[in-house]
């Protein structure tokens, strides 16, 4: 039944080329950053991309948030093919989509308190008045876990955690359909990660809401992802639901991702501490 | 025999709004030979004590401590000189950011090359050959031409791995690695931190590597200390840190770690200080 639906999100052989130019030396060239990507998200659920730094994932979470534009294949938002290279979105298509970037010490202005950050995208967007406006903020303040009287406080009066709260907030204004989070925890410690984590999960149950989520943490995947997509210079190497991926990894690069991926489990710590005593005390004796 | 051995460390900051006390009373020890990781999340005070050690922090710090000895000399008393002699060739260091911890000016053969003539007194020939066999020892492929190469036309997990080969050149019997892998892929995360312990292991060192990723702790350490906001929570060898751990932050610590996840909400670190009422 969910499969018939429309998918919130498609894409269909997204290619993304980026021109390098050229000097005295060498010759300008294209570089494939994208060499064709396939997907599909449903209403409700979480695809996690996952790769390296260089494999491309950036590039596609930007360009499923509207930000750039693929230089071939199909962009689908529920249903609707999407150029922003002949049309520049309007305010009903970026109400549909937005985006949580990774750094929330660059992605607010420091000169913009944060009830002005949160009712930006109603200002650009809609015609609420300024009285709901603000109703509207100081409700998402406390949505996110802050408090209404955060409303006139700077960026910089708060820690990383409060500060992705806030660009959590910032694109939850419009009411979307879509979150395209990129790497929206690897700048935070481990014990503010799980509180975002927890809040993510929370919005999701709560709007509805569809993630596409980038990162290059499999635990951060395995938490939190239905599907997952695994990608390495510009290609999808292997995508699947995330209990089969986890499972079993097909592909020789996932499975070279799950190698490198330090284990916490207790008995892997003890093999590698004996090992370890037998090693010196072969070299004692 | 400790190496290191640091007795209730406090380091304070004068700041405009007054003094800011980022290290309080720890105490660290590190023996020969022994991997030592410094455990703890942003603002924890986990670098700032090994700063201490190096001498690298600014005039606005005042540093206190009973004792701070390294090979039974007192780093505290030693002069400039001393200490230049000690730091940077019994005791080197590597830091987070590896293309940023390299001058960009510079090739990175020449940056080797210094330290091995200025350290070690080596000419101009020896240190290239020396220079060559430390870019070997560390896993630098085309080593010949790599030594003429930039810092920027390295990539990132390379210019740790200069870092490294830099760190090792004076034969040190300790080195301090500070999130050494936080800024790199997780699969050449896995190489460098195979590498640090296969140099480890060979050379005999002592390794303190300060990090915030239990994952990292569990593949490498032999003990671990836990530290929050500039205070130790715990001390333990690493298995019994993982199988039982004793502070409530240290439990915390744990099952944030979404891997651990049992239920549909990962355990957070206040959830934990509200149980134990602290």
């Amino acid at each position: 039944m969910m499969g018939q639906d429309i998918p919130v999100v498609e894409g269909r052989a997204i290619v993304r080329d980026y021109h390098v130019p050229g000097s005295i030396f060498a010759r300008g060239r294209d570089v494939r950053a994208l060499k064709g990507i396939d997907f599909r998200v449903d209403k409700g659920k979480t695809l996690a991309i996952v790769g390296e730094s260089g494999s491309g994932k950036s590039t596609l979470a930007r360009i499923i948030a509207l930000i750039d534009a693929p230089t071939g294949g199909e962009l689908r938002i529920a249903g609707e093919a999407v150029d922003i290279h002949r049309r520049r979105p309007g305010p009903a298509l970026r109400s549909k989509v937005q985006m949580v970037f990774q750094n929330p010490y660059g992605s607010l202005n420091p000169r913009q308190k944060v009830g002005d950050v949160l009712m930006e995208p109603l200002v650009i967007n809609t015609s609420i008045p300024a009285t709901e406006r603000r109703d509207r903020a100081e409700a998402m303040l406390k949505k996110v876990g802050l408090q209404p009287e955060h409303f006139n406080r700077y960026p910089h009066m708060f820690s990383g955690g409060q500060r992705q709260r806030i660009a959590i907030a910032r694109a939850l204004m419009l009411n979307p359909s879509l979150l395209v989070l990129d790497e929206p925890v690897s700048a935070l410690d481990l014990s503010v990660q799980a509180q975002v984590l927890n809040l993510l999960a929370d919005l999701q149950d709560e709007f509805e809401l569809t993630y596409v989520f980038v990162s290059h943490d499999l635990s951060v995947v395995r938490y939190i992802a239905d599907d997952v997509m695994v990608i390495s210079k510009g290609e999808a190497v292997e995508q699947g639901s995330r209990e089969a991926l986890f499972a079993n990894p097909q592909h020789p690069y996932t499975q070279s991702l799950f190698a490198a991926t330090p284990v916490t489990d207790v008995e892997a710590i003890r093999t590698r501490v004996a090992r370890r005593k037998a090693a010196r005390a072969a070299v004692a004796g | 025999m400790a190496l290191l051995n640091i007795r209730n460390l406090t380091v304070k900051f004068a700041t405009a709004t007054g003094s800011f006390t980022a290290v309080d009373g720890i105490d660290v020890h590190v023996d020969r030979g022994e991997v030592l990781a410094i455990v703890g999340e942003s603002g924890s005070g986990k670098s700032v004590s090994m700063l201490a050690v190096m001498g690298l922090l600014p005039d606005t710090a005042t540093i206190t401590a009973d004792e701070m000895t390294y090979d039974g000399r007192d780093i505290s008393k030693l002069s400039k000189a001393e200490r230049r002699r000690l730091i940077g060739r019994e005791i080197t260091m590597i830091f987070q950011e590896p293309i940023a911890s390299l001058n960009p000016s510079f090739t990175v053969g020449f940056q080797i090359e210094e330290v091995l003539r200025l350290n070690l007194g080596l000419g101009r020939k020896e240190a290239h050959a020396r220079a060559l066999e430390l870019f070997r020892a560390v896993g630098i492929p085309e080593p010949e031409v790599k030594i003429r190469a930039y810092p920027h036309q390295l990539s990132g997990g390379q210019c740790q791995r200069v870092m490294i080969a830099i760190a090792i050149a004076s034969n040190p019997r300790l080195l301090i690695a500070d999130e050494p892998t936080t800024a790199l892929d997780v699969t050449i995360q896995k190489q460098i931190l195979d590498l640090l312990m296969k140099l480890q292991e060979d050379y005999g060192m002592a390794l303190i590597l300060i990090t915030h990723d239990m994952g990292v702790v569990a593949e490498t350490a032999d003990r671990v200390v836990v530290q929050y906001k500039g205070k130790k929570m715990e001390e333990a060898e690493v298995l019994n840190l993982f199988e039982a751990p004793q502070h409530p932050y240290t439990r915390a610590l744990l099952s944030a770690l979404p891997e651990h996840a049992t239920g549909d909400r990962l355990p957070t670190v206040s959830d934990f200080f509200q149980q134990a009422g602290a």
